[in-house]
């Protein structure tokens, strides 16, 4: 590869997207605004039902007065420990162990004071575990995902949709005039939007972090790590549209045909946790699922590289994959 | 320079181009000229390179084109969009950057006279300037070969003199240019051999002077067709051919014809004489009208 024909063609793709106004702004203000609208919108607790996990529940223990409250919701644990950090994190207001005569609530949580009230009121002697940490909200769970949109759109518009205007108006036909190999080309398209999106991504993140101010348990080399595979896996994606089609709106509704289920599916906005197996299955084979699933993971969870490693192989695996398809059947014309 | 045998380009049933052969010396101006659908640009791109032909051989300096050729041509495509949200001093900067050697851009703005419009945005470029945008990119290389697809369609006459201009000061550097066209007076103007196409075909080649010549043996005499009387259908044996206004007479013979129209009385003060063009032997050769 001759580099400095890559870099003539990298910097020339960056000064085309930084200085189309238009573009740019919409990749950064619909995050934001978005990111923003979620926190303020969603700011206040308003889930009325409360939320207990109770651990190895067994038919002595349902016979429990409290296990009979209503508007309750009592839901089966099996691995307390991971309960315990859900209670941190406001996502469960009460852990019941009946077998130990245990419960562990969050200091901070009003919602845990009453249901200890109730517990008290129907059992004795039970052994308390207080803890503490922050309330996790929506828009912390839903971060990951509305930049995992964002990127998704820039990565499919942006390099997809962008290339069949090239062939259709002729820019590809000129570029293939000259000395510049294919391969030059299609690397310049994906380094310049990667490094782009990981520029605006980071800038929405942190900018938006100041007003809202994210949890985040993980590590910031690890989420910078998923950006990174998560974007070349939804690049390739664009490249793999962008491979033949010279019709702009042929290939504006395939690219809407794929990021739409996708945005459905992923678990952008909600989760699919309890959905049916087949949406389950097919969320699976999109890219933007692994991404956001890593991306939660490490964010809410504090997942570690290992613990995120099947959604980072899968990410690595749909990149090869749609990079060798899309650079061995790329037509210039 | 450039040995082009039996060239054939099909697209699913169309013969696009049917067995064209030619050759193309150094420093000559090779003009292609045919009507729409001729063949012209299929033949043009298969030349520089842009799509494979069917069969037949092209060579560039005896060796098939291969990335010396890429290295050695300038092209400047009949439709071309540039990459937009870039200025004119930026994008002869990327494709200087394309190749091994480049001219110095200094020089390429002078002589085409990019001066201007240098800092501008190339999607607020006249019709005029992208012209010679197109061919300060496509001379970007210090290109031996130049391939030029039609270059001065749509501009105004004004424009396309300049262009002609830019064009004669390459040919008097002995470049080598190939050019398509469908203004015949610029074919005149500038090329030095000629190949006219039609049907996916050379019908016709060689220098103008020698195509006229070899086509052509009258001269044609116009008159108002008000100053013929009806009557009149031959002059000094030849028809008089009348078409709205006009009346032509073609002459072999034009001062045999002229004694021919005072012998009638027929006044001459509107006469007007004129030789035969390319035009009129494209469309003798073609049957068609010049289309644009």
């Amino acid at each position: 590869m001759n580099m400095r024909r890559y870099f003539a063609l990298f910097s020339a793709r960056n000064r085309e997207f930084l200085r189309d106004r238009t573009a740019l702004a919409w990749n950064i203000i619909l995050p934001v605004l978005l990111v923003i609208g979620f926190a303020f919108a969603l700011s206040t607790d308003d889930v009325d039902l409360f939320k207990v996990g109770v651990v190895n529940v067994t038919e002595s223990g349902n016979s429990l007065p409290f296990l009979q409250t209503e508007h309750i919701q009592f839901i089966p644990i099996n691995e307390p420990q991971a309960a315990i950090t859900k209670v941190e994190r406001h996502q469960l207001d009460m852990l019941f162990d009946p077998n130990s005569q245990s419960y562990w609530i969050n200091e901070r949580s009003a919602n845990g004071y009453i249901l200890e009230k109730l517990l008290q009121a129907s059992a004795h002697n039970l052994q308390k575990k207080a803890v503490t940490g922050e309330a996790l909200r929506y828009v912390d769970w839903l971060i990951p995902g509305i930049l995992g949109m964002n990127i998704m759109f820039s990565s499919l518009f942006g390099v997809g949709y962008v290339i069949v205007r090239y062939r259709k108006n002729g820019v590809l036909k000129r570029l293939k005039a000259t000395p510049l190999t294919a391969f030059e080309f299609l690397t310049a398209q994906i380094t310049s939007r990667l490094w782009l999106i990981v520029l605006v991504t980071s800038c929405v993140y942190f900018g938006t972090n100041l007003f809202v101010g994210f949890r985040m348990y993980g590590s910031y080399l690890n989420l910078l790590l998923v950006l990174i595979i998560g974007t070349t896996s939804m690049i390739s994606v664009g490249l793999l549209v962008a491979a033949r089609m010279s019709s702009e709106e042929a290939a504006n509704g395939l690219l809407n045909l794929i990021s739409w289920p996708m945005m459905l599916l992923s678990g952008v906005w909600f989760s699919l946790e309890g959905s049916h197996p087949i949406a389950i299955a097919l969320s699976k084979l999109l890219p933007l699922t692994h991404m956001i699933d890593a991306a939660r993971a490490i964010m809410i969870d504090g997942a570690t590289l290992m613990d995120i490693s099947p959604q980072l192989v899968t990410l690595i695996a749909m990149s090869i994959i749609f990079l060798l398809i899309s650079a061995r059947s790329f037509r210039w014309e | 320079m450039l040995e082009i045998t039996d060239l054939k380009k099909e697209f699913r049933d169309v013969k696009a181009v049917d067995g064209v052969s030619f050759s193309i010396a150094q420093g000559c101006c090779f003009g292609l000229l045919g009507p729409n659908g001729a063949g012209k640009t299929t033949t043009v791109e298969m030349l520089e390179g842009i799509i494979a032909p069917t069969s037949g051989e092209i060579r560039y300096k005896n060796r098939p084109l291969g990335s010396h050729f890429r290295n050695e041509v300038g092209i400047m495509f009949q439709h071309t969009a540039l990459q937009e949200f870039i200025t004119v001093r930026e994008i002869l900067t990327l494709f200087k950057n394309f190749y091994e050697q480049s001219k110095p851009i200094e020089e390429l703005v002078k002589n085409c006279a990019l001066e201007e419009f240098l800092d501008r945005d190339t999607r607020n470029l006249s019709g005029g300037q992208r012209q010679r945008l197109l061919l300060a990119i496509a001379l970007i290389n210090d290109p031996n070969i130049i391939f030029l697809d039609e270059p001065t369609t749509g501009l105004d006459p004004q424009s396309r003199r300049n262009f002609w201009d830019l064009l004669k000061k390459l040919k008097s550097q002995k470049k080598t240019i190939i050019l398509t066209t469908h203004y015949m007076e610029e074919a005149h103007e500038l090329c030095d051999e000629l190949a006219i196409m039609d049907h996916g075909r050379i019908i016709a080649q060689g220098t103008p002077r020698a195509l006229l010549a070899e086509h052509f043996n009258s001269a044609i005499i116009t008159l108002p067709a008000d100053d013929i009387p009806d009557a009149v259908r031959e002059i000094d044996g030849s028809e008089v051919v009348r078409t709205e206004n006009r009346a032509e007479i073609l002459s072999r013979h034009i001062e045999q014809t002229i004694q021919s129209l005072i012998a009638q009385q027929i006044p001459l003060n509107r006469l007007q004489v004129r030789s035969r063009t390319l035009e009129d032997l494209f469309i003798k050769l073609t049957g068609h009208e010049l289309r644009t």
